[in-house]
């Protein structure tokens, strides 16, 4: 019984900090295979290089298209997204009336739980046939369809964080601000925004970190061009759907497939740094 | 001039109402197309027979067949492993320095990419544990993939557990393992089943993480092992979407309501769960 008792513990433990392993693992995995490439190309070249030609002879590995096609994507995707997703985490959390806000919490969540895959299909057929007809451009198939798309997956993840750091501004200060003649919206305006900010700010980097490692949907409406980008409205490739889309192709163990896994090292450790910093934010409200 | 402030509050209240339906609309927009759309391919062939003619005939049963094998999988790596490590942190864990790092490792696991976890598996399952591209290899990668869900969703459950159960409990001389089997984790079973669903309905949706590890082009057959590849339900519409030409439309709709219906039924259950026992709550 004793043993029984112990074994069950040390294996409660053991899957405790398996999550520390994981993370651990999954790094020196990409660094393993990613690292081959820079006997070959210089981390300067890769990382700024402006050609990517993975299959000519020899091949150019400059991921430098890639970086701007995903941070052009990213940019369009926030500038969408923040405002909207802000307004809706304060009018979920302030001012619908308590059931409207069950429905609209289910619905974010409904929204959260599409597949990327289900909302590329629905881009493809829909946003980037409009997108070629209303802007007048060759091929729907571009950065701003992108940002469009992808605004709509940071969106659920944004309004859920920014609600929970709206929720959780103490109730007192709220009855102060009452109390003092404040109007609800400017007690909201001049006090529980202000209050909740770093949340808000957490919750914003979290969407943006959550586009950046976004794929499939990408993958399908963005053109896939892995030139250097010239603007929102022509085709662009993120950093996320080359690899995607080439990995099947390459030999294992050539220097394309180790520069595939070099830029899974460059998304580990974009998407590692946005998490870091938004937990900073998260807790610097905590005191 | 100054605008009186109830008024300014109309006119605030209102942009925040339409900046939320902005939001909520496309979600019911896209269930109401792909529903209309891909109703009418729905029938009892598509749901049961292989595919024919290069994908553009017959049914999706390997896809539908493959992606409850990865899913199955995926949850019987994920639920031991997660409850585990969500009592470790409720119940084991002290506020130190071990503590703040498991809780940034499951933050980060939790954010590193999808293509990123596909990347991993393909190195570790597919190639160093030479269990080649497999649904052994693909349901592992899509496991780790979804433990920061169960971990922080059983973690949750667990907490919202009285502390005076535990303490009436040991105070019986229960020891602390009885204690968190019989004491503990029946009253935090509806949460953990929440977690767990919702974990499933990710797993399914999931294309990135099974591109390199499992998932089969075109393969008109049932999977026998679990090293064999599969078809999977989201490649497949990945697939379908771009990679064949001249497919009938319907059959893309037919797969992509599949896809939906089973990720969207996954949630509903989990948020009926969630609110039924939420009511049922005695303390």
């Amino acid at each position: 019984m004793r043993f029984k008792e112990k074994s069950v513990e040390f294996l409660i433990r053991v899957c405790g900090v398996a999550s520390i392993f994981i993370v651990a693992l999954i790094f020196l995995f990409l660094l393993k295979e990613g690292i081959q490439l820079f006997g070959r190309v210089s981390a300067v070249d890769f990382l700024f290089g402006r050609n990517w030609y993975p299959i000519s002879e020899p091949g150019e590995f400059g991921i430098l298209p890639l970086i701007l096609g995903t941070l052009l994507v990213t940019l369009g995707a926030s500038i969408l997204s923040i405002p909207f997703g802000v307004a809706a985490a304060v009018y979920i959390s302030e001012v619908a009336p308590a059931r409207f806000k069950e429905v609209l919490k289910s619905g974010i969540e409904l929204l959260a739980a599409i597949p990327s895959v289900v909302l590329g299909f629905i881009g493809m057929v829909t946003i980037v046939p409009w997108v070629k007809a209303a802007f007048k451009v060759p091929t729907g198939l571009t950065a701003f369809t992108g940002s469009l798309l992808l605004a709509f997956m940071a969106m659920p993840t944004i309004v859920s964080i920014a609600e929970d750091a709206l929720h959780s501004v103490p109730k007192s200060y709220k009855e102060g601000a009452y109390a003092l003649g404040a109007t609800r919206w400017q007690t909201i305006r001049r006090v529980i925004l202000p209050a909740a900010s770093s949340g808000i700010l957490a919750a914003i980097m979290l969407g943006i970190g959550r586009v950046v490692g976004e794929t499939m949907a990408v993958m399908m409406v963005t053109g896939n061009s892995p030139s250097m980008p010239r603007g929102f409205f022509y085709p662009v490739r993120t950093l996320t759907a080359t690899v995607a889309a080439e990995m099947g192709e390459t030999v294992q163990g050539s220097d394309h497939y180790f520069a595939l896994f070099a830029i899974g090292i460059v998304l580990f450790l974009i998407t590692f740094a946005v998490n870091m910093a938004a937990d900073l934010f998260l807790h610097r409200k905590k005191k | 001039m100054k605008i009186d402030p109830k008024i300014s509050q109309k006119i605030a209240f209102t942009l925040l109402l339409l900046a939320t339906l902005v939001v909520i609309l496309p979600v019911a927009l896209v269930i109401v197309v792909i529903v209309k759309e891909g109703i009418g391919a729905i029938n009892w062939e598509f749901l049961t027979a292989m595919p024919r003619s290069g994908m553009r005939a017959g049914g999706i049963l390997p896809a539908i067949v493959g992606t409850f094998y990865l899913v199955l999988g995926a949850i019987l790596f994920a639920l031991p492993v997660g409850l585990f490590s969500a009592i470790y942190l409720a119940e084991y864990a002290k506020d130190n320095w071990l503590n703040r790092a498991v809780r940034l490792a499951i933050i980060n696991l939790a954010g590193v990419p999808s293509v990123v976890f596909g990347l991993f598996g393909l190195a570790l399952f597919v190639t160093f544990f030479r269990f080649g591209a497999s649904i052994l290899a693909g349901s592992l990668t899509l496991g780790l993939m979804i433990l920061p869900v169960v971990i922080t969703s059983s973690r949750e459950a667990l907490d919202a557990v009285p502390k005076s159960f535990r303490q009436v409990s040991l105070s019986l001389g229960a020891t602390k393992v009885q204690t968190i089997r019989y004491a503990v984790l029946p009253h935090a079973l509806p949460g953990i089943l929440t977690g767990t669903i919702l974990g499933i309905g990710r797993a399914a949706g999931e294309t990135a993480p099974i591109l390199f590890t499992v998932a089969a082009f075109y393969l008109p057959r049932l999977p026998k092992s679990i090293f064999d590849q599969a078809m999977a339900l989201p490649y497949h519409l990945y697939v379908l979407s771009t990679q064949v030409p001249n497919v009938d439309s319907k059959i893309r709709y037919g797969t992509a309501l599949v896809l939906l219906a089973i990720v969207l039924t996954m949630n509903l259950v989990a948020v009926a769960i969630r609110s039924h026992f939420r009511k049922k709550k005695k303390w």
